[in-house]
């Protein structure tokens, strides 16, 4: 029997620009882009030129990075042989302060994934981008998109304005647990506040290593707020969050609610275990050095072999050649890691299966 | 085997009060009054040593869902001083850690003097008359 391929959990399909999605915002928006003179809508995460934003061979020449089908099936999908692949749209919606723009702006990114991607690549699944300005729009997206299976989870990103876990956006999470998605949880910022605790930073260094604290902070948001309590089937996946950082913040998280648990007593359980029962981790960055027995310590800190799912994080440059593994990482956990955790993860993705 | 240990007449510790007292090889052992009950605790912190008897009494906060709080047995749930860990005072059990974070609880009640004169082992620092109550800790 053939094993089923591998599941790349994280894939960014990357709008030639603004006018790409004009064609899918309704005729108001469309209009309202042109007589406002909107361009462009970036987002200081993923500046076009930074390295990390594309991998050197993975820029076309006069193209962008990560803006056709073709490019991705042969640089990920066919490349590194994946049967199933998850797009999850970075295009920055969550930017307008306007609600109604912001969710027009996902609604037009959503159709533009489905139209554009996954009508033609039957590997492909994808993320619904969550326009959370507006939790009620958030939910209305989610009803909207849901009976397409394809979508097999919701996304947000890691810093928001406010931290993810409060009450106002308990709707969002009851609808992902309702139709089995997943709350998927990126690295990036709405931007409404600095990006690091301490104010904003000079450069964009400071700003990509910041994005660890936001997944820290909003970790620590959804379980002290109880959201695990109250939604017991809800997953959460973190992508391109590094992995590295995880059991020491989870040890101090753990040591802490010993001693103030009294005031939070819907967390009736160490943190860390509510981690790992509900919180699952991309592998790219993984942000480890590349001694295998440092790695090999690491996962043991895990404490699980269920936590970790494969991703390239195609086109961001977390590795070159076809290093999808991050170095290090034992052989006998890669299949795990390839399918029965996405597998376990997604349950929209257990329907039909993966091909082998 | 446990021996009996006379440690305070029961005057000294009235409801709501506690006593740290001495109860064989110099170990501390401290003793509450709750309510007309008396309960008896080693006075050491099973995570770092702290004093529990320096330790604030508390209700317990349970909850069945977020926002809501379960509260009740009020001065039964002992904070350790040092890091706040919660301990029952009935039976030593940590709240996080039930199990394997104990602090190690004594049987103690409160027996009249006359019977106590049959011939215990005490810690006679006080004289046992027969007419008063006296705690008396199994340690």
């Amino acid at each position: 029997m053939t094993r089923p391929r591998a599941i790349d959990c994280d894939l960014h399909p990357t709008p030639a620009g603004l006018a790409a999605l004009v064609p899918y915002l309704e005729p108001y928006w469309r209009d309202s882009v042109e007589e406002r003179g909107m361009e462009a809508l970036e987002s200081a995460s993923y500046p076009p030129n930074a390295p990390i934003t594309a991998r050197a061979d993975w820029r076309p020449r006069g193209g962008r990075a990560g803006a056709t089908l073709a490019q991705l099936q042969a640089e990920a999908l066919d490349r590194f042989g994946a049967g199933i692949g998850i797009l999850n749209c970075l295009f920055p919606v969550q930017l307008p302060f306007s609600e109604d723009m912001s969710a027009a702006f996902a609604r037009a990114l959503n159709d533009w994934v489905r139209a554009e991607w996954l009508d033609r690549d039957p590997r492909l699944r994808a993320s619904i981008v969550l326009p959370m300005a507006s939790p009620e729009h958030a939910v209305e997206e989610i009803e909207r998109l849901a009976p397409d299976r394809r979508f097999v989870q919701g996304m947000i990103l890691a810093m928001g304005e406010v931290p993810a876990g409060r009450r106002t956006f308990w709707p969002v999470y009851a609808a992902l647990e309702r139709h089995g998605l997943p709350l998927a949880i990126h690295a990036g910022s709405a931007y409404r506040h600095p990006v690091t605790s301490v104010g904003w930073p000079s450069w964009y260094l400071e700003d990509y290593a910041a994005h660890q604290q936001g997944f820290q902070s909003t970790l620590a948001s959804l379980v002290t707020e109880g959201v695990f309590a109250k939604f017991p089937g809800l997953k959460v996946v973190l992508l391109e969050s590094g992995v590295s950082w995880l059991p020491p913040f989870l040890w101090r998280l753990t040591k802490t609610w010993k001693g103030v648990r009294f005031e939070v007593p819907w967390v009736d359980r160490p943190p860390a275990e509510i981690v790992r029962d509900h919180v699952r981790l991309t592998v790219q960055p993984f942000d480890a050095p590349d001694d295998p027995d440092l790695v090999r310590r690491l996962l043991d800190h895990l404490r699980s072999d269920e936590l970790l799912l494969w991703a390239s994080d195609w086109p961001h440059w977390q590795f070159d050649g076809d290093a999808v593994a991050p170095p290090g990482l034992p052989a006998d956990l890669l299949p795990r890691i390839m399918v029965d955790n996405p597998l376990a993860t997604y349950a929209r993705l257990r329907e039909e299966g993966v091909p082998s | 085997m446990a021996a009996r240990y006379v440690v305070a007449p029961a005057a000294e510790i009235p409801p709501g009060a506690r006593k740290v007292v001495e109860a064989g090889q110099g170990r501390r052992i401290v003793v509450f009054n709750l309510g007309g009950e008396f309960f008896a605790l080693l006075d050491r912190c099973p995570h770092q040593g702290g004093r529990l008897s320096e330790g604030k009494l508390c209700g317990l906060v349970e909850s069945d869902e977020p926002g809501v709080f379960r509260y009740g047995r009020k001065g039964e749930i002992l904070r350790c001083p040092w890091h706040q860990w919660e301990f029952d005072i009935r039976t030593g059990r940590s709240w996080h850690d039930p199990e394997r974070t104990r602090v190690r609880a004594f049987p103690a009640r409160v027996e009249r003097g006359a019977v106590l004169r049959e011939g215990i082992p005490a810690v006679e620092t006080f004289p046992v008359r027969v007419e008063d109550d006296y705690v008396v800790v199994e340690a």
